[in-house]
């Protein structure tokens, strides 16, 4: 790891004042560290937001939520507000990592976290998201790569509170000293690799990710959020799934389904969304639902298991969200 | 096993002391339990009766250091801090395979805070050339990627690693390969110009040294037992199956890493080590020092599963650079150099056919295997088809395949694990065949008398009883299955360990030797054996290992420590007690013969005087200490081959929709002798069921074919398991007692699941669905793969 130096900020204000010359923003480090650990990244001056209280907490109001990006994964998914009404933002954030990993991780670094690519991670593959024109993953080892929705990149979208976010319809709220604020939905928070690989989301770099607003759900909608590992403890998704149900009785009104280890950037799956529009949820809708959530995937040349991963996710997900069925212990962790 | 010059088999033999007729208990109580007769050394103590009639041996105890290492009090190797010293920090090769050009360090040299910069002359770990003048050249030839190839020693780790940037290593590429199916094909690039072979280790590992190689493949080593094409002939059924495991890393928490103190007249080594003899031999040998001048400490040692014998690259960089510098070094490896360059378990490719009676009898086994150890040797994997059951005949040919990659060394029952993945399901499979209980189809070919009453108690246990004859009868998408497999381990003996124990005049006693604690508790037993000796708790027992000062020790690998050194620390034990009765029982005005040493008192077997506390008594001392040293006298019977092993059973869940395989329960049946405190050895056995679940379903180094690269160098993407994964885990231990020495230990490390729990797992996931999945390790992928396919082939 390089040497750096640090700006420890209180406010808002005197974080932004500190956004130049290259400087970089840490929240809880979680994955910042890791990259500057793995001699990928080298920044030369790191503003320490972590001690801004004016970032941390939730509030609640009459359209929806405010959550400060600073609030951990752990505070997230341990709020009552969030567990009654925003039931997959509370599986999102509290199935991600580990119990350590999220009384440190904040939902706003879980947004802007990298890809966790290998190829990516190594300072000893230089890759088109570092700048360089070539893609390692294609003929490499890609097991837990995309399976759609790529080009040139085939890494996936790392965020389960992206998922769940996403599927919530958030935007979030970002903020410049000399440009004042913007709102920008979930989805085009990302910039997709093919448009600028080394971009990966639309932040500049004298702004800060200053809130998570998300709008209150419908009467009668449903929730929940699933991520599946190759083991529990501390995995990443090998598939996930987002399901928000809004419910006329026994019929979906409407669905988003949402999708985040399937390709480079967190999707919706319209597919799946219009094979519950409708329709009751059950069993069967459920598992239609799941075959054509990965309708036009181009596995690489070890991934195909995914396509049988995602479908089992998704209608899973659809009936834990309608209550036809518990949390899938396949997906304790 | 192994050919260190620590080991037996290069020292000349001892004397055999005068013998002397004694009766043992041997077998297993409640079910084989009686008397046998021996010749033991006549200076041996009186035999042991079993535990149950023992006060400390034979029951649980607490680690001895369960609170030093609970509260952070227990100084590793990486807390030593010693006045002056350096950090160093290795430079390892980018590639993997190369020749080395030139190495400029001048930069480095300069870089503030840097004392002394290594180059290193020579590798340890890989396979050595058999004619080394093919290895032409200034610098050793790279043959894996994160090769050490230099070492800066500076006053901070910040500017060591600095400073190892700016070393400029000009290379020559040459092409390599990583993969064991190309490096088999004629064409592929050789990664050694010429035949190698790899020294094993105290624990194992290293391969023959007697066999051919074409191009990569070393061997075949090949052993026959009579003929098995008659045998095949002579079969009813055959079975026959294709398995393949990965490479897994050794993984300890603590890495490997010392910290070297040269001073002239004396070399102090603090070393993360499972022999402290071992580091000593290397490094005197190495530096050409008498071992009186080197001294090794492993005070605490946070595992090593097989990969930490002799100083190796860390011990010898560290030590020349104290040298150099004049200043103590630590350099402790980081993790992704502990992945690369210290160890692994090597892979395997088996084809293994074996032919049957119709009523089980085994008429041939025919294994062949390839597997890869890197660049070293050291992937046979055909101990347990040679060595479980009986059979008419046996055909087993074993590969060692060089690629570009870290070299293995011995881990946890070396080429076991890979072995009894595919003969465990093997053998179910010709159960399946015959129609029989794959529990029925041991007994009918596995004589071992112990292994017979574990299967019983498994017969018996509610988890076996709950397991379905139909394979694949669940409903619905989530299986359960249950599935058993047997695990062998040998017994190895070292006679070369011995111990000293002290009694002072203020009543406190201490146990002295070499021995390190590698985790598995050998303070504690020792404390207990003294105890048990002198009638007084184990807390008032003050144990000292870890240290080449004390009488030298066994290094621990082969599940040797606790069988080879106790009887020495007992005999000692004894043999000082002898010595303080005699010293004291003229003040007390009785004979030696008439006291007894009991419940922390000293006692007159025929009432002379009132009993007195063991601390009163050594008051009476007429010097301030005794002191008695003992060796390890060679066991009592050494006609006999005793093997140790074990019966597990596992029940898993098995989703098939997500090809996930999900061990809900463990049941593990073992035994290793005396135990000797059977809450560690229980211990011992739920580390190899997690380690051996967590290879056969998650571990995996994955190297990047195009780059020869490992992607997955950590501990995240390398998975392992994590509390998640871990089932239940029950152990029934079985007390056998076989008459062999004055402690009656012997081991477990390694017979202790880790073996057996692969094919367990594998057998129960074809009880679940029907399917046998043949790989490891079996990720959603994998198990998909097999479920679609039918079990035909994974
Ligand atoms: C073993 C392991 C398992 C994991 N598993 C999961 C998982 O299953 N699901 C999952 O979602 N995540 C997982 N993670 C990732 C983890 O949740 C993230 O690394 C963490 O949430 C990052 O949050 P942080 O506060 O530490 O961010 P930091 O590391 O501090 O920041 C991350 C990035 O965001 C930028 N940034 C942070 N906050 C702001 C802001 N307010 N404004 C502008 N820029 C900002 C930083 O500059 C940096 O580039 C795992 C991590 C580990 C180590
Ligand atoms: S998948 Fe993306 S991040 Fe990974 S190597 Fe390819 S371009 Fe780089």
């Amino acid at each position: 790891m390089n040497r750096f130096a640090l700006a420890d900020c209180t406010t808002i204000d005197a974080a932004l004042s500190q956004l130049k010359d290259g400087a970089v923003v840490k929240a809880g480090g979680v994955d910042l560290l890791d990259r500057m650990k793995d001699g990928i990244e080298e920044p030369q001056r790191l503003v320490n937001i972590r001690n801004v209280a004016e970032l941390r907490g939730i509030r609640e109001t009459l359209q929806g939520l405010t959550v400060g990006p600073l609030t951990t994964l752990a505070e997230i998914s341990e709020h009552p507000g969030i567990r009654a009404h925003y039931q997959i933002l509370s599986d999102a954030c509290g199935h991600a990592a580990t119990p350590h990993i999220r009384n440190m991780a904040t939902v706003g670094g879980n947004l802007l976290q990298r890809v966790q690519c290998w190829y990516y991670r190594s300072a000893n593959f230089q890759c088109l998201r570092k700048g360089k024109d070539f893609c390692f993953a294609f003929e490499g080892l890609n097991q837990y790569h995309a399976i759609m929705e790529y080009t040139g990149c085939p890494s996936v979208a790392p965020s389960s509170a992206a998922v769940a976010l996403l599927g919530l319809g958030a935007s979030v709220e970002l903020t410049s000293a000399k440009r004042g604020k913007r709102t920008v939905g979930i989805r085009e928070l990302y910039v997709v690799p093919d448009a600028n690989p080394t971009k990966f989301t639309v932040i500049e770099p004298d702004e800060l990710l200053t809130a998570i607003v998300i709008p209150r759900p419908a009467p009668g909608t449903r929730s929940a959020y699933q991520k599946y590992g190759e083991k529990e403890s501390f995995d990443w998704a090998i598939a996930d799934a987002g399901v928000v149900l809004e419910m006329d009785g026994p019929i979906c009104r409407r669905a988003v389904i949402t999708m985040g280890a399937a390709s480079p950037v967190v999707r919706r799956s319209p597919q799946a969304e219009a094979a519950l529009a409708g329709k009751p949820v059950t069993e069967e809708t459920a598992r239609a639902a799941g075959r054509v959530s990965v309708e036009g995937a181009q596995p690489l040349s070890m991934n195909a298991y995914k396509l049988d991963l995602f479908p089992v996710a998704v209608y899973r997900t659809v009936l834990l969200a309608a209550g036809l069925r518990g949390r899938d212990p396949s997906a304790a962790g | 096993m192994s050919n260190r010059p620590t080991e037996d088999a290069l020292l000349p033999q001892a004397a055999m002391p005068a013998n002397s007729t004694v009766k043992m208990p041997v077998g297993v109580p409640g079910y084989t339990l009686h008397e046998e007769t021996r010749q033991a050394p006549a200076s041996e103590p009186p035999v042991w009766p079993i535990n149950k009639d023992l006060q400390y041996v034979g029951h649980s105890a607490h680690r001895y250091d369960g609170p030093d290492k609970a509260s952070g009090r227990a100084r590793y190797t990486s807390d030593v801090q010693l006045p002056g010293m350096l950090y160093a920090k290795f430079v390892n090769a980018a590639l993997p395979h190369a020749k080395v050009i030139s190495v400029d360090t001048s930069a480095a040299e300069k870089y503030p805070g840097v004392r002394g910069v290594y180059v290193v002359e020579h590798v340890l770990g890989p396979a050595e050339l058999r004619n080394p003048a093919l290895d032409r050249g200034r610098y050793p030839v790279v043959r894996f990627a994160g090769q050490p190839i230099a070492a800066i020693a500076a006053t901070t780790p910040a500017a060591a690693q600095e400073a190892a940037t700016l070393v400029r290593i000009q290379y020559e590429k040459l092409p390599f390969v990583v993969d064991l199916d190309k490096a088999r094909e004629s064409n592929a690039p050789p990664v050694f110009p010429g035949p190698a072979d790899e020294e094993g280790s105290a624990g194992g590992g290293g391969g023959p040294s007697d066999v051919h190689q074409t191009g990569n493949v070393h061997g075949p080593s090949v052993h026959r037992v009579r003929d098995t094409e008659q045998g095949f002939k002579e079969a009813d059924v055959i079975v026959e199956g294709h398995y393949i495991t990965q490479v897994q890393t050794h993984s300890a928490l603590e890495t490997h890493g010392v910290v070297a103190d040269w001073k002239p007249g004396m070399l102090t080594v603090w070393a993360s080590t499972q022999g402290t003899a071992s580091v000593r031999e290397e490094l005197a040998g190495y530096f050409d020092l008498p071992m009186s001048q080197v001294r090794v400490i492993t005070e605490f040692m946070g595992g090593g599963f097989g990969a930490k014998f002799g100083a190796g690259n860390p011990g010898v960089v560290a030590a020349a650079l104290s040298k150099k510098t004049g200043a103590p070094v630590r350099l402790m490896l980081d993790r992704q150099e502990e992945h690369l360059s210290v160890g692994n378990r090597p892979s395997s490719d088996q084809t293994l056919r074996i032919g049957a009676k119709k009523d089980g009898t085994l008429t041939a086994i025919h294994l062949v295997s390839y597997g890869t150890a890197g660049c070293g040797t050291g992937a046979g994997c055909a101990g347990p088809a040679t060595n479980l059951y009986q059979y008419a005949s046996l055909h087993t040919e074993e590969n060692d395949v060089f690629i570009n990659a870290g070299p293995a060394s011995a881990m946890r029952a070396p080429g076991h694990p890979q072995g009894a993945f595919a003969l465990e399901q093997t053998i179910d499979d010709l159960a399946v065949k015959l129609n029989v209980e794959p529990i029925d189809l041991r007994d009918k070919i596995d004589n071992h008398p112990v292994r017979r009453v574990e299967r019983q108690i498994v017969r018996e246990s509610a988890l076996w009883k709950s397991r379905s004859p139909v394979p694949g009868a669940d409903q619905g998408p989530v299986k359960r299955g249950v599935g058993l497999a047997q695990s062998v381990w040998y017994r190895f003996v070292r006679t070369n360990c011995a111990a000293e124990v002290r009694v002072h005049r203020d009543g406190s006693l201490e146990v002295l030797s070499a021995v390190q604690d590698i985790g598995s508790g050998i303070k504690t037993v020792l404390a207990q054996i003294l105890a048990e000796q002198f009638g007084v708790p184990p807390s008032q027992i003050a144990v000292k290992v870890g240290d080449t000062n004390y009488p030298v020790g066994p290094d621990s690998g082969g599940s040797v420590t606790t069988l080879s050194l106790t009887p020495a620390v007992r005999d000692a034990a004894w043999q000082a007690a002898q010595k303080f009765l005699a010293d004291i029982a003229p003040a007390l005005g009785v004979s030696p013969s008439d006291l007894v040493l009991v419940d922390g008192e000293v006692r007159s077997g025929s009432g002379k005087f009132q009993p007195i506390s063991f601390r009163r008594a050594a008051a009476k001392m007429t010097a301030s200490q005794i002191t008695a040293q003992a060796r390890r006298v060679p066991d009592y019977d050494p006609s006999k081959y005793l093997t140790y092993g074990g019966v597990d059973v596992a029940e898993v869940e098995v989703d098939t929709e997500l090809g996930r395989v999900h061990v809900r329960r463990v049941l593990s049946v073992h035994d290793c002798g005396r135990p000797m405190n059977p809450e560690q050895t229980i211990s011992q056995i739920n580390g190899g069921i997690i380690q051996g679940i967590s290879f056969t379903l998650f571990e995996d180094r994955l190297l990047d074919p195009k780059y020869g690269l490992m992607v997955n160098p950590d501990l995240d993407l390398y998975k392992i398991a994590g509390a998640r994964e871990i089932p239940q885990i029950d152990v029934r231990l079985v007390e056998a007692y076989i008459g062999q020495s004055s402690t009656d230990a012997s081991g477990i490390g390694e017979a202790a699941g880790v073996v057996s729990i692969g094919a367990a797992i594998g057998n129960a996931v074809y009880n679940a669905t029907g399917v046998r999945v043949r790989r490891t390790p079996m990720t959603p992928a994998v198990v998909l793969a097999a479920l679609r396919q039918g079990g035909t082939q994974a």
